[in-house]
């Protein structure tokens, strides 16, 4: 039986006001009497925990890192969208709204993408009432600027550094919780597993990251704000701590996993130097805004290239192939993330890639600096320059940046209803750790404004409603089912430590992340994905049988702790390619090769595949039952996306 | 490989590294060799390499903070050849890489030394009287909602841009780390004077220093006594004029307010 998806009933801009008014109200007497857990403290969860202490609420906030503000919310760099049309070009609620279906290549859901464009705006509010230093004009308003698939200029930033200014103002907003007592703050805690009593969520399973100490914690409500699965990938742009395990402990208590395929590959990142290489560095796609893409226009003057018999400044105009200029006209180098990271691996299969590996296009900025001035192009993008120089030892400024596509964001994940509740009752799930609102590609400078929009404007006044309905009497880890999920967890910490193979978590993590990225990365096929499958089931034994670790359970041990994520990403790596499988359609950041129009574009099946893909897990090692949500298109036309 | 320098060679290195189980027992330096280390990788990277070789042998790995490794999320904090982050200015531990050395190199790695950052295990220390800091006034007291229109709020560029300036603080622990005093002086500079130059910090900016201060001193961090040291090495560039900004938001507020004895 599949959950509802709750969409309220109603005209598309009118749904969210009568929601707000038909949800049930928690007597604000009453609130005090109500435990809330919440599961991370990026931009989601720290957002939310600080809004419901605010209003009275219990909030016990937990984080793997020693301190709220290390959450990885913190790189993102570009900016945050809202529509605030200060700009005066044309920018509306309803074109951030169409923007972003289209831009998810419709497998998102209309009722809460409108929600979203219609937070947006008090968004920027919150966050400048609060102090965040946003980028302004001369006359002391706020500065906008376009941002990757936009042609309005609807962005916020903190120069490159707005996701450290928001997440600090969601931290200082948490901070004054803590200090008040109504949020109590778990640091270096980790959620192993997820407590359910009577089919509702009751509480969690933690190991305290110093002391190795298994706790369990009892709530009326679990918000799990716990990120996204990029490092499934092993190389990803994600902080090194990034992982799925809180969200797939979930998913195996009972909470469905939405499109787990659809995973955005981010364009602008610094290509791979060497095997050693621990993650891959973003740089924000706000660069291409002004730096130009573009490859030799032969195979040979691009060996020539790689071979370094020839300097890349020697290249004329004529010799160069600006190739997201020359292909999407109207859009150019702006085109959204998915199209512009397909086209960097076109070129590169093509022979034309660039760098000592062939794995790499130029990003130049020389006809902007030429245009303006170096300190111009430092004024706005000084701190990339910077990193870039720091990590490949070459000045941007006086040779094109290198670049090439890296595993950046996941749009899949649990799977909620409109009010953000999963498929278990009592279970939410907020920013990237949802599905909700990306549909198969994100949007630029959208992750930041979902993450907040769910914690500060959206997760309020939904977790209300169920609250309301559960009697306000204290609750309590008395319940077997706390018993049992520690007896599980503790078994499980064992078992790893027990093995004693030969290969570390970091080795079948890399062998993983090899199988995922070339079988399940920027294209996909058929027959990729079942070789694929296998080989990671092969693994996963492999695992099971030959893992290495040392120390004990009892201290700080960081390779146990890698160890645990990494087994859940062997299993969650296998859904995603069965999800991949599954939809015999290309669309946003999941191209199956099968599936392509004459020009190589992404090819829809709107008649069959415009539903969420909700997964239900079985049993270990069995398949997992798939539900769909079928998605309807009220407001939207759907279309072939061109961004020629 | 895509390197800068494809001449470099591959480096051997000496490292010396603080080993300390947990914060009640003794810790002491061990020395380890790493090999074939190319310039090109990160020093985390380095001590990835390190990590895997020793857990391979059946030996604990050295524990460290460490997660974005771009240089934005203040986690990794290694003392390198006596100095906060490494010989590199402006730069994280994470940001630092190989190429800055030289083949056949010693390398001593240690943690942070601060009574107020005691060490959890090898490189890892407890930085948690930083968040106390902040929570003892390091925000603008509002609720979600009910905010102005954020173009209510005018404020100069110049204004904004140095408030942003302060606020990119990484909360590292750096300055700490650098100064003879194991002062936090700039890092609850940073936050005091951001709220402080903003419209919107106006209202609470007399308690939030006082309580800011006196939550630091609670914390045992030591006096400032101007040498510098910390916005020398200062991986995000905090200056000391945060420190002046401080000191008169702190007199200035002890004159003329009644809020603590």
């Amino acid at each position: 039986m599949f959950p509802d998806s709750k969409i309220p009933e109603g005209p598309i801009t009118e749904k969210w006001e009568k929601h707000k008014f038909n949800v049930k109200l928690v007597n604000p007497a009453n609130k005090r009497k109500y435990d809330i857990i919440v599961v991370g403290t990026g931009l989601a969860g720290a957002s939310a925990a600080a809004s419901l202490a605010e209003l009275g609420y219990n909030v016990k906030a937990f984080t793997f890192h020693d301190s709220p503000r290390r959450a990885h919310s913190i790189a993102a760099q570009g900016g945050i969208n809202a529509a605030k049309n200060y700009q005066n070009d044309g920018d509306s609620v309803y074109r951030l709204f169409y923007d972003t279906v289209k831009g998810g290549d419709y497998r998102s859901r209309e009722a809460n993408v409108y929600r979203l464009a219609q937070v947006s705006v008090n968004i920027i509010d919150q966050c400048v009432a609060q102090g965040v230093p946003f980028a302004r004009e001369y006359g002391g308003l706020l500065a906008n600027r376009s941002f990757g698939g936009a042609q309005v200029s609807r962005t916020f930033y903190a120069r490159g550094q707005t996701g450290q200014q928001l997440l600090l103002g969601a931290y200082s907003a948490l901070s004054r919780q803590v200090a008040y007592g109504k949020v109590k703050l778990y640091t270096r805690s980790e959620m192993l597993d997820l407590v359910t009593v009577d089919g509702q969520a009751r509480g969690i399973i933690t190991r305290n990251l110093l002391t190795g100490e298994v706790e369990q914690h009892a709530a009326h409500a679990v918000v799990l704000a716990t990120g996204g699965y990029g490092n499934v990938f092993f190389l990803s742009t994600n902080a090194m701590y990034c992982n799925a395990t809180a969200a797939w402990r979930a998913h195996k208590k009972g909470a469905y996993f939405a499109n787990p395929c659809f995973t955005q590959i981010h364009p602008t990142c610094i290509p791979v130097s060497g095997d050693y290489q621990s993650k891959l560095t973003l740089m924000s796609e706000s660069l291409r805004n002004d730096g130009r893409v573009w490859v030799p226009a032969t195979k040979e003057t691009a060996e020539k290239l790689r071979k370094g018999e020839i300097n890349v400044n020697d290249i004329q105009e004529a010799d160069r192939d600006y190739f997201l200029e020359r292909k999407y006209p109207a859009f150019g180098n702006l085109v959204p993330r998915d199209v512009a990271s397909r086209n960097a691996k076109m070129m590169c299969d093509e022979g034309r890639g660039v760098g000592s590996t062939g794995l790499a296009v130029f990003l130049d900025f020389a006809d902007v600096i030429q245009r303006t001035s170096a300190e111009a192009v430092s004024q706005k993008y000084g701190n990339l320059f910077d990193m870039y120089a720091k990590i490949t030892g070459e000045n941007p400024y006086e040779r094109p940046m290198r670049i090439y596509p890296a595993v950046h964001y996941t749009m899949g994940g649990l799977w909620v209803d409109y009010n953000l509740q999963t498929s278990v009752p009592g279970l939410y799930a907020t920013g990237e750790c949802n599905f909700s609102d990306h549909g198969a590609n994100r949007l630029g400078a959208s992750a930041l404004m979902q993450g907040l929009a769910d914690g500060y404007f959206v997760i309020p006044y939904t977790i209300g409603d169920y609250l309301a309905q559960t009697p306000p009497k204290p609750v309590t880890t008395e319940h077997p089912a706390f018993q049992q999920a520690q007896a599980d967890v503790e078994a499980r910490v064992q078992k790893l430590l027990s093995i004693n193979g030969t290969r570390t978590p970091d080795d079948f993590h890399k062998k993983l992340g090899h199988l995922m990225w070339e079988y399940c990365g920027m294209s996909r096929n058929a027959e990729g994905l079942r070789y694929a499958k296998a080989e990671i089931q092969k693994l996963r034994r492999e695992f099971w049988s030959d893992l290495k670790l040392a120390g004990t359970e009892n201290e700080m041990n960081q390779a146990l702790e890698k160890a645990g994520r990494v087994a859940d990403f062997l299993e969650l790596g296998e859904l995603m390619v069965d999800d991949a499988l599954d939809r015999n359609e290309s669309c946003g950041g999941h191209f199956r090769e099968e599936y392509q129009t004459p020009e190589g574009e992404a090819l829809r099946n709107d008649d069959e595949y415009a539903y969420v893909a909700a997964w239900q897990y079985t049993a270990d090692n069995q398949p997992e039952i798939l539900n769909k949500e079928e998605l309807t298109f009220e407001n939207v036309k759907l279309t072939q996306r061109s961004y020629k | 490989m895509a390197g800068s320098n494809p001449n470099a060679k591959p480096m051997n290195l000496t490292l010396k590294v603080w080993r300390q189980k947990n914060r009640i027992t003794k810790g002491g330096i061990v020395d380890y060799q790493v090999k074939d280390i190319s310039p090109d990788m990160s020093f985390l990277e380095m001590l990835d390499v390190l990590n895997e070789d020793l857990l391979r042998q059946g030996q604990e790995p050295v524990a460290f903070d460490h997660d974005c490794r771009e240089g934005i999320c203040g986690s990794c904090n290694l003392f390198i050849n006596g100095r906060a982050h490494g010989p590199e200015q402006g730069t994280t531990t994470c940001q630092l890489h190989m190429r800055k050395f030289s083949d056949g190199d010693t390398i001593t790695i240690e943690p942070w030394r601060a009574t107020a950052f005691p060490v959890n295990k090898d490189l890892s220390v407890d930085r948690s009287a930083f968040d106390r800091i902040i929570q003892a006034g390091g925000y603008v007291s509002i609720n979600t909602g009910g905010t102005p229109d954020a173009n209510e709020i005018p404020i100069p560029k110049d204004i904004s841009d140095r408030a942003f300036e302060a606020a990119t603080c990484i909360g590292c622990g750096a300055c700490v780390a650098s100064c003879k005093n194991a002062s936090a002086m700039l890092f609850v500079s940073a936050k005091v004077s951001q709220l402080a130059l903003l419209p919107q910090g106006h209202v609470e900016r007399k308690t939030r220093v006082e309580n800011m201060v006196a939550q630091m001193d609670l914390e045992g961090f030591g006096a400032c006594t101007n040498i510098g040291s910390c916005a020398a090495e200062c991986p995000v560039g905090i200056s000391l004029e945060n420190i002046a900004i401080l000191n008169q938001e702190f007199l200035a507020a002890k004159a003329t307010s009644n809020n603590l004895a």
